[in-house]
C-alpha cells in the first residue's frame, strides 16, 4: 500500500507542483487567499471558492479522463449541461417534484450518453465528430426545450444543489469530491480500469482477447453524460435558472484542458482520474487567482493560455524524453541495484 | 465512377434538392439577390473553412479561427481608430500576425509532438485574450477607404450583388481548390493526411508541410477576420465565437473525412451554402425559430458522416484493405 502511495505521489509530481506554485503565486498577490472562515455553518474563503467554481470542470473531468483513456473525445459536455439545465428548470417550472427533476435530468444525461456511446461504439465513428453531432446540435435542443427564454426557478430544493452546503462544505464540493471517489472506487478496484485502458491502447486486440468493448465504450460515454448532467444540475441551480446558450459554454474545452494537464494523454491509455481533478483545481486557481489578484480581468485569458502552455510542454513528448535521458544519466547507478 | 467523389457528389445532390425544394415553397429563393446575399453573408465563414479543410485533410484540426478572427476585427479597429495609417497596410501588418501565429502554433505541434486539438485550444485562448487586452469594446470602424470597400459591387443578372468580400471567398476558394490539387503543397498535405510516418517514408517534409498548413489556416483566418470587419464595419473581442465549428461542420457536410487524407476543398463551399441556405429558409419562413439551425446542422452532419460511413463500408468490400 505504501509503496502504491508513493508511486501515485510520484506520477502526481508535476501536477502537485503546478498547483502548489499556483496558489503560491495566488498568495504573493493577494495575501489573504488561504484565508478561510466559517459562517452560516459553511466554510468561505478563496480557497474554498476555488473547490466551488471548480465544480463542473472538476465533474466533466470525471467522465472525460475515461472517454479520453478509451482513445476517445467527449465535445458534447458543454452542450449536454445546456440541455440538463433546461431539462431541470423546465420540470422545476413545471411543478415536479426535486427528486423526480433530478432522476429526471440525470436519465437525460444519460441518454446523451447513450447517443455518444451508440456512434462511436456501434457504428464505429471517430468520437471528436461523432460527439461533434450532438455537440452542434445540442443547444438548438437546450433552446428547444426552454423556448428561447432564459427560464427562472426558485425552488429550495433544486437550489440546494448548487449554493447550499454538507458538512462545512459547500453542495457542489461534496458532489464533485463523492462523484470522484466512487468513480476511483469502481474502476480501481474493479478490473474496470485496466480494461478501459486496454480499449485505449488497442481496441482491436482487446476485442480479440474477449472484452466487450462496445459496452465499456457505451459505458463510458454514458458515464461522461451522467457527470455532465450533474454538472448541469449545479450549473442551473448556482444561478437559479436555465440559459441555453451560455450554460456549459466552452466547458468542454476546459474539461480536456483538465484531463490533459493532469497528465493523461490525448492519446489514451495509462489514466489518472486524481490528476485530473487536480488538473480542474490548478484550471480554476489560475481563474480565481487572476481575478482575486487584481489583475485587468482583460488579461485573464492570456495568463491563463502562457500557464496551460507553459505546463503542456513541460509535459510533452519531446521535453519529457529529454528530461528522462538527463534523470537516467544522472540516476542510472541508482536504479541499477 | 471513383468512389473517392462520391461524398462530394452526394453533398451537390443534396444542395441541389434543397435548394428546389425551398424554390418550390418560396419562389422568391431563386433570384440572384438570395444568391448574392448568401455569398455576402457566409463570406467571412467561406472563407476560414478554406484554411479549415486543409488542416482538417492533413489530419490535424484548428479551433483557433475564430478568436483570429475576433482578434484581427479589434485589431483593425484599434489600429485605424488610433493611427492614421492606410487600411491596406493595416490589412497587411494583421495577415503576417495571423500568419505567424498559425505558423508558431504548427511550429508547436511538430517540433514538441503535441496535438493539433490541445495546441491550437491554447492558440484559441491567447488569441482571444490578445483581442481583450486590445480592447474590451465593440469599436466602431468609421473610415472613407471602409466605406468605398463595402459599397463595391457587381451587379448580376436580374438584381442581385456580388459584393467584394462575396468574391473575395469565391477567389479564395479557387485559389485553394488549385492549391489542393495542383501543387506540391497540396498534394503534401494529402499525403500527411494519410499518415505522417508513411508520408516522411515518401519524402515528404512533414515540419515544414505542418508549419505551412497551419500558417495558411492562420492566413485565411485573418483574411476572414478583415472579412468580417468588413462586413461589420466593427471590432469585438466577443465577436465570431464558436466560428470554428461551423467551419469544421461546412468541412465534414462537404465531404472530407475527419480522419484526413481525402476530401475537397470544393465540397467545403456547398457545405458553407447549405448552413447559408438553412438560415435564408428560417428567415423566409418567419415561424421557424433560429434554434432551428443549430439542430438542422446537427442532423445534416450526422447524416453525412453515416453516408461517409456507407461509403467506406462499400469499398472495403472491394478492396480488402481499403
Amino acid at each position: 500500500m505504501r509503496s502504491s502511495l508513493k508511486a501515485l505521489a510520484y506520477r502526481l509530481a508535476p501536477q502537485l507542483i503546478a498547483l502548489v506554485v499556483i496558489l503560491l503565486l495566488n498568495f504573493i498577490t493577494s495575501p489573504q487567499f488561504f484565508n478561510v472562515v466559517v459562517q452560516n455553518a459553511r466554510l468561505y474563503g478563496s480557497l474554498i471558492d476555488v473547490l466551488n467554481r471548480g465544480a463542473p470542470v472538476a465533474l466533466l473531468a470525471i467522465g472525460m479522463t475515461l472517454v479520453i483513456a478509451t482513445k476517445g473525445i467527449d465535445l458534447s459536455v458543454g452542450a449536454v449541461i445546456a440541455i440538463c439545465g433546461a431539462v431541470a428548470a423546465s420540470s422545476i417550472v413545471s411543478g415536479n417534484s426535486v427528486a423526480y427533476t433530478v432522476i429526471l435530468t440525470l436519465s437525460i444525461g444519460l441518454a446523451c450518453g447513450v447517443w455518444n456511446g451508440f456512434l462511436v461504439a456501434v457504428l464505429n465513428i471517430q468520437p471528436i465528430i461523432a460527439t461533434l453531432v450532438l455537440m452542434v446540435a445540442g443547444r438548438g435542443i437546450a433552446q428547444l426545450i426552454t423556448e428561447g427564454a432564459i427560464l427562472t426557478f426558485n425552488d429550495d430544493g433544486l437550489t440546494f444543489f448548487g449554493s447550499g452546503s454538507l458538512l462545512l462544505l459547500p453542495m457542489p464540493v461534496v458532489t464533485w469530491i463523492l462523484v470522484g471517489l466512487l468513480v476511483i472506487l469502481l474502476v480501481r478496484r474493479t478490473a474496470l480500469g485496466m480494461l478501459i485502458e486496454a480499449v485505449g491502447i488497442n481496441r482491436r486486440a482487446s476485442t480479440l482477447s474477449g472484452i466487450q468493448t462496445p459496452v465499456l465504450l457505451m459505458a463510458v460515454y454514458m458515464l461522461s453524460g451522467l457527470c455532465a448532467s450533474i454538472a448541469g444540475v449545479i450549473v442551473a441551480a448556482d444561478i437559479k435558472g436555465a440559459d441555453a446558450n451560455n450554460a456549459g459554454l466552452w466547458l468542454e474545452l476546459d474539461a480536456i484542458l483538465a484531463v490533459v494537464v493532469g497528465g493523461n494523454s490525448l492519446l489514451g491509455g495509462r489514466f489518472s482520474i486524481l490528476g485530473s481533478l487536480i488538473g480542474a483545481m490548478i484550471i480554476q486557481a489560475v481563474n480565481t487567482g487572476i481575478l482575486s489578484s487584481g489583475f485587468p480581468p482583460e488579461f485573464n485569458l492570456i495568463i491563463k493560455a502562457v500557464i496551460i502552455i507553459v505546463i503542456l510542454v513541460i509535459q510533452s513528448p519531446a521535453v519529457q524524453s529529454l528530461a528522462i535521458f538527463a534523470s537516467r544519466r544522472q540516476g542510472g547507478r541508482e536504479q541499477s541495484k | 465512377m471513383n468512389s473517392k467523389y462520391l461524398p462530394l457528389l452526394a453533398t451537390i445532390v443534396i444542395f441541389v434538392l434543397a435548394y428546389a425544394g425551398c424554390t418550390l415553397q418560396y419562389p422568391n429563393m431563386l433570384s440572384t439577390r438570395v444568391i448574392g446575399n448568401l455569398l455576402t453573408d457566409n463570406a467571412f465563414l467561406g472563407i476560414a473553412a478554406v484554411g479549415m479543410t486543409f488542416v482538417i485533410i492533413s489530419g490535424g484540426i484548428d479551433l483557433s479561427i475564430g478568436s483570429v478572427i475576433a482578434f484581427t476585427g479589434v485589431f483593425l479597429a484599434v489600429i485605424l481608430q488610433n493611427t492614421s495609417i492606410h487600411p491596406l497596410l493595416a490589412f497587411a501588418l494583421v495577415l503576417v500576425i495571423t500568419t505567424a501565429f498559425g505558423g508558431i502554433m504548427g511550429a508547436i505541434i511538430h517540433y514538441l509532438d503535441m496535438p493539433a486539438f490541445i495546441v491550437t485550444l491554447a492558440g484559441m485562448f491567447l488569441a482571444r485574450g490578445m483581442a481583450f487586452v486590445l480592447s474590451i469594446d465593440s469599436i466602431p470602424i468609421d473610415n472613407e477607404y471602409y466605406s468605398t470597400l463595402t459599397s463595391l459591387y457587381y451587379r448580376l443578372p436580374g438584381g442581385g450583388r456580388l459584393t467584394l468580400i462575396g468574391g473575395i471567398m469565391l477567389l479564395v476558394f479557387a485559389v485553394g481548390i488549385f492549391i489542393a490539387q495542383r501543387t506540391r503543397f497540396g498534394t503534401n498535405v494529402y499525403a500527411l493526411g494519410g499518415g505522417p510516418q508513411t508520408a516522411r517514408l515518401m519524402g515528404v517534409p512533414v515540419g515544414r508541410t505542418t508549419i505551412q498548413i497551419y500558417a495558411l489556416s492562420g492566413f485565411l483566418a485573418g483574411l476572414s477576420g478583415i472579412v468580417f470587419s468588413l462586413y461589420t464595419s466593427a471590432g469585438y473581442s466577443l465577436a465570431a465565437v464558436g466560428v470554428e465549428l461551423d467551419a469544421i461542420a461546412a468541412v465534414v457536410i462537404g465531404g472530407t473525412l475527419l480522419t484526413g487524407g481525402a476530401g475537397f476543398v470544393a465540397g467545403t463551399l456547398i457545405g458553407i451554402l447549405i448552413q447559408g441556405l438553412i438560415q435564408t429558409y428560417i428567415t423566409f419562413d418567419g415561424t421557424l425559430s433560429s434554434w432551428w439551425t443549430k439542430i438542422l446542422i446537427g442532423l445534416l452532419l450526422f447524416a453525412f458522416i453515416l453516408m461517409q460511413k456507407a461509403i467506406l463500408f462499400l469499398s472495403s468490400l472491394n478492396k480488402r484493405y481499403a
